[in-house]
C-alpha cells in the first residue's frame, strides 16, 4: 500500500504540471482559506500524539498543532482535514502539495530542512530515542543488547541512529523493519524481536496500549536528539511564519498564564504581552496576514502548550510522561518561545 | 508535382497512414520531453536536490537479510545489490516452489480420485479468488506465531524452528572440498555424455536402458566416493543459543519464507489451471494411439501428453512466472528486505530521490522482466513442433 502510494505520488510530481503550477502562484494561505479548511498531515496513528479517539476525532499534541493553525487561519480548530501518513511517505506528501503542513512527530534534521526543500517551523517535542524491553529479560542497560533483534520503523532517522549506536559500541543485531507503529507492537508483542526502538515518547505512547505495560521498562539510554516539530514546504516563507507563531502563541500562552478558561479575563489584563498576544492591542495579526484575535482563537479553542501536554500526554494520562526536558525554560525545561512583540 | 505531392499524401492510404505515424510519434515525443522539463523545473522551484550522486554515499541504515555483506557504510548503490538480489532470490524460488506445486495440483486435477480432485478444486478456487498481499500477511502471522525463541521448536537435534526462522548448521568447507565439487560437475557432464550414447543405441538397436537410474546413481555416488576419498572435508558451525538469539548457524527468516509460501501458493493455482488445460488440450486420440502401440501409462504420459502439452503451457506459464517476480515487490508489507523494500524505500526516504530511485527501480524490474521472458521464449521455441509437422 505504502509503494503504491509513493509510486502515485511520484507519478503526481512527474504529471502534475497543471496542479504544480496553480500550487506555486497561491500562497498556501489564500490556498487554506478559499478552501475553508487545513490539510495537515498526521501520523497513522500514535496514541497521544496523533490519532483518532473512540469517536474517530483527531487527538494528541501533535494533532493541537494543527488544530492551532485552523483557529488562527480560519477561526475554528475543528477545521482540519487530516491526512494519516507513515513515517516513509510524510514528505513526498508534503513537497506534493497533498497536504498545507506536517504535523507528526517528525524530526529536525539538517538534510530534512535542506535537502527535501521542507521547512521546519519549531519544537513541540524534545525527544530521544530510546529501547524498550521486556523485564523478564533482565536487561537493564542498552549496553547489554549485544546479539539482539530489534524492531524499527523503516524510513526514520531511529534507523540509522540504531546503526550507528550498534557500530560504536561494537555490537551487532538483528533489525527487523516494519512500516507502522502498530506493525512494531505486534511484532514486539509476537517476540519477533526483543527490542522496539523509537522516541522515547513513542515507546511511552506504545506501552500504554499493550495488554500489560507494566511488563516492559523502557531503558535509561537516550541515544538522540530527537527535536520533533511541524514542518512546511520550503519557500512560502508567509505560510511557514503562520505555523511557527501558532505554535509559539501556546508557548507564550503557557508562560503568561493564559489558558482556554481565562481568555476574555486577561483580555483586562496590564501586561501588555498579554495585550498583544491577544489581539487587544491591534496589529500584530495583520502582521501575519490573519485577524488580530488569533492568538485569541488558539488558545480558546485549543489552549496552551501545558493544557495540551497535561491532556494527552501528561502524567494523568496513560501515557504518563513527565514534562522534563518539554518544561518551559524558566520550570527547568528548554521550551522557549521568541518574545511576542 | 506539389499538387501531386499532396494528393498522394491524401489520398494514397499508405502514405497517409505513414504520415499520421510520424505524427503521432513525433507528439508523443514532445510530451515526454515537456514532462521532463516541467519536473525538472518544478523541482528546482521547490528546493528539491536531484540527481544520482546519491548512490555513492553510505546508506546509515542495515540489512538483515542479505546475501552478500552489508553494514550501515556501505553505499546506497550496494543497497541496491542487496535489494536485488533479496528480489531475485524470492523470484527463482517461488517460481521453482509454484511449478512444482502447480503441476502436482494440475495434474492431480484430472485424476479419477474423487476426493484428491475437488481438495485441489478447492485449493485452487480458494487461492486464485484471494487478493495475494492477503495471504502472506496470513502466512506471515501464522509463522510469528511459532515458538519464541526461548522456547525454540527442536527438530532432530540440529534444526531449531522460531518464530524468528528456521536456525540450522551452516556448512563450513575445508580443503579439499572443492575436488568433491567439481567430481559433482563432472558428474553431471559425464551423465549427459551417457545419456547421449544410449539414446543413440536406443535408436539402432531398439534396446531401452535404463538411463535415469544408471545417470542418478553417477550423479550421487561420484561425490559421496570423493568425499570420503578426500577425508570428509566437511564440517557444520550448529547454531547455539545466546543471549537473545541463536549465534553461528544459518537462517531461514519468517519473512523470506511468509513470501515464499505466499507467493507460490497463489502462483501455484494459476499454473495449475495452465497445466490442466495444457494436458485437456492434447487430443484424446495421442493418448488412445499410444495405449493401442502398447506403452505404459507413465510412458504415455510422460513421452507423449506433457510434449505436447507444454507447447500450450510454456505461454501462459511465463506471464505467471512474470506476474511472480513482480509480485515479490508485495515484500514491503512483511518486512521481506528486497529491492522496493530497501533501496526504493528507505534509501528514497533517506535520500528524498524519488523520482530517480523509483526510475531505477522500474527499469530493474523491467529487466528482470525481460530476461525471464527471453528464455522462456527460447524454451518455447525448443519445445514447439519442428520441422513441417
Amino acid at each position: 500500500m505504502t509503494k503504491i502510494k509513493s509510486l502515485f505520488i511520484s507519478l503526481v510530481l512527474t504529471l502534475g504540471v497543471s496542479t504544480a503550477i496553480a500550487g506555486s502562484h497561491g500562497s498556501t494561505l489564500d490556498l487554506v482559506k478559499e478552501r475553508g479548511k487545513l490539510m495537515c498531515g498526521s501520523n497513522t496513528g500514535l496514541a497521544g500524539f496523533g490519532a483518532p479517539n473512540d469517536a474517530g476525532v483527531w487527538e494528541g499534541i501533535d494533532v493541537d498543532v494543527c488544530r492551532a493553525v485552523a483557529a488562527a487561519v480560519l477561526g475554528d480548530a475543528s477545521k482540519v482535514e487530516y491526512v494519516p501518513t507513515t513515517s516513509k511517505v510524510r514528505f513526498t506528501v508534503l513537497q506534493s502539495g497533498e497536504i498545507d503542513m506536517l504535523s507528526r512527530n517528525t524530526t529536525w534534521t539538517l538534510s530534512r530542512d535542506v535537502d527535501l526543500g521542507l521547512e521546519f517551523v519549531g519544537v513541540n517535542y524534545y525527544d530521544g530515542q530510546g529501547f524498550m524491553v521486556n523485564k523478564s529479560l533482565g536487561v537493564s542497560s542498552a549496553m547489554d543488547l549485544d546479539g539482539a533483534s530489534v524492531c524499527i520503523q523503516v524510513g526514520t532517522t531511529t534507523e540509522m541512529n540504531l546503526a550507528d549506536f550498534f557500530k560504536a559500541n561494537g555490537m551487532s543485531y538483528e533489525s527487523v523493519p516494519v512500516e507502522t507503529n502498530s506493525e512494531a507492537d505486534a511484532a514486539y508483542l509476537a517476540g519477533r524481536c526483543d527490542i522496539y526502538t523509537t522516541d522515547a515518547s513513542g515507546l511511552y505512547a506504545s506501552r500504554a496500549g499493550y495488554p500489560d505495560p507494566s511488563a516492559h521498562v523502557v531503558l535509561p539510554e537516550i541515544i538522540s536528539k530527537e527535536p520533533l516539530g511541524p514542518a512546511v514546504r520550503h519557500g512560502d516563507s508567509e505560510w511557514a511564519d503562520i505555523v511557527r507563531w501558532s505554535l509559539n502563541a501556546m508557548i507564550i500562552g503557557e508562560e503568561l498564564g493564559i489558558n482556554s478558561g481565562n481568555v476574555e479575563e486577561m483580555k483586562g489584563s496590564k501586561n501588555p504581552e498579554v495585550l498583544r498576544l491577544l489581539g487587544v492591542d491591534a496589529g500584530y495579526g495583520a502582521m501575519l496576514g490573519l485577524s488580530d484575535d488569533w492568538a485569541a482563537n488558539i488558545l480558546t479553542q485549543v489552549g496552551n502548550y501545558s493544557e495540551s501536554f497535561e491532556k494527552h500526554i501528561g502524567p494523568n494520562t496513560p501515557i504518563n510522561i513527565q514534562r522534563g526536558l518539554n518544561a518551559l525554560y524558566k520550570d527547568g525545561g528548554i521550551l522557549y518561545a521568541p518574545p511576542f512583540r | 508535382m506539389q499538387t501531386n505531392f499532396i494528393r498522394k499524401i491524401i489520398f494514397d492510404e499508405k502514405s497517409r497512414a505513414l504520415l499520421i505515424q510520424t505524427l503521432v510519434i513525433g507528439l508523443f515525443a514532445v510530451f515526454i520531453y515537456l514532462i521532463a522539463q516541467q519536473t525538472a523545473y518544478n523541482l528546482e522551484k521547490r528546493g528539491i536536490s536531484s540527481g544520482f550522486d546519491f548512490l555513492n554515499i553510505s546508506a546509515g541504515y542495515d540489512i538483515s537479510i542479505r546475501l552478500i555483506p552489508f553494514s550501515s557504510e556501505d553505499t546506497h548503490l550496494r543497497a541496491y545489490f542487496v535489494g536485488l538480489l533479496n528480489t531475485l532470490m524470492i523470484a527463482v524460488c517461488g517460481c521453482i516452489l509454484a511449478t512444482i506445486l502447480g503441476f502436482l495440483v494440475g495434474i492431480i486435477r484430472l485424476s479419477s480420485n474423487w476426493l484428491f480432485r475437488n481438495i485441489a478444486y478447492v485449493y485452487v478456487e480458494f487461492t486464485r479468488n484471494v487478493p495475494v498481499l492477503l495471504q502472506i500477511i496470513l502466512y506471515y502471522s501464522i509463522l510469528l506465531n511459532l515458538p519464541k525463541i526461548k522456547q525454540a521448536f527442536v527438530i532432530f537435534d540440529t534444526f531449531y524452528l522460531t518464530n524468528r526462522g528456521l536456525f540450522s548448521p551452516s556448512p563450513i568447507f575445508k580443503e579439499g572440498f572443492s575436488i568433491v565439487f567439481w567430481s559433482f560437475i563432472f558428474a553431471i557432464f559425464f551423465s549427459i555424455l551417457i545419456k547421449r550414447f544410449l539414446k543413440k543405441k536406443q535408436e539402432q538397436t531398439g534396446k531401452q536402458y535404463p538411463i535415469f537410474l544408471i545417470n542418478s546413481a553417477i550423479i550421487i555416488f561420484t561425490p559421496i566416493l570423493f568425499f570420503y576419498v578426500m577425508g570428509m572435508p566437511l564440517e557444520f558451525d550448529s547454531p547455539v543459543l545466546k543471549g537473545f538469539n541463536f549465534k553461528g548457524g544459518m537462517v531461514i527468516r519468517p519473512e523470506f519464507l511468509g513470501m515464499l509460501f505466499g507467493l507460490s501458493i497463489y502462483t501455484a493455482a494459476f499454473i495449475s489451471e495452465t497445466v490442466r488445460s495444457g494436458i485437456i488440450s492434447v487430443s484424446k486420440g495421442q493418448r488412445e494411439a499410444s495405449q493401442a502401440l502398447g506403452l505404459k501409462s507413465s510412458f504415455v504420459m510422460r513421452l507423449i501428453i506433457i510434449p505436447q502439452a507444454l507447447r500450450v503451457i510454456i505461454p501462459p506459464l511465463t506471464s505467471q512466472y512474470l506476474n511472480l517476480t513482480k509480485n515479490s515487490s508485495l515484500g514491503i508489507a512483511i518486512g521481506y528486505a528486497d529491492l522496493v523494500h530497501g533501496f526504493g524505500g528507505i534509501s528514497l526516504n533517506q535520500t528524498g530521490r524519488a523520482i530517480e530511485i523509483m526510475l531505477i527501480v522500474m527499469l530493474t524490474y523491467l529487466s528482470i522482466s525481460l530476461t525471464i521472458s527471453l528464455f522462456m521464449n527460447l524454451y518455447n521455441k525448443s519445445v514447439q513442433f519442428k520441422g513441417n509437422a
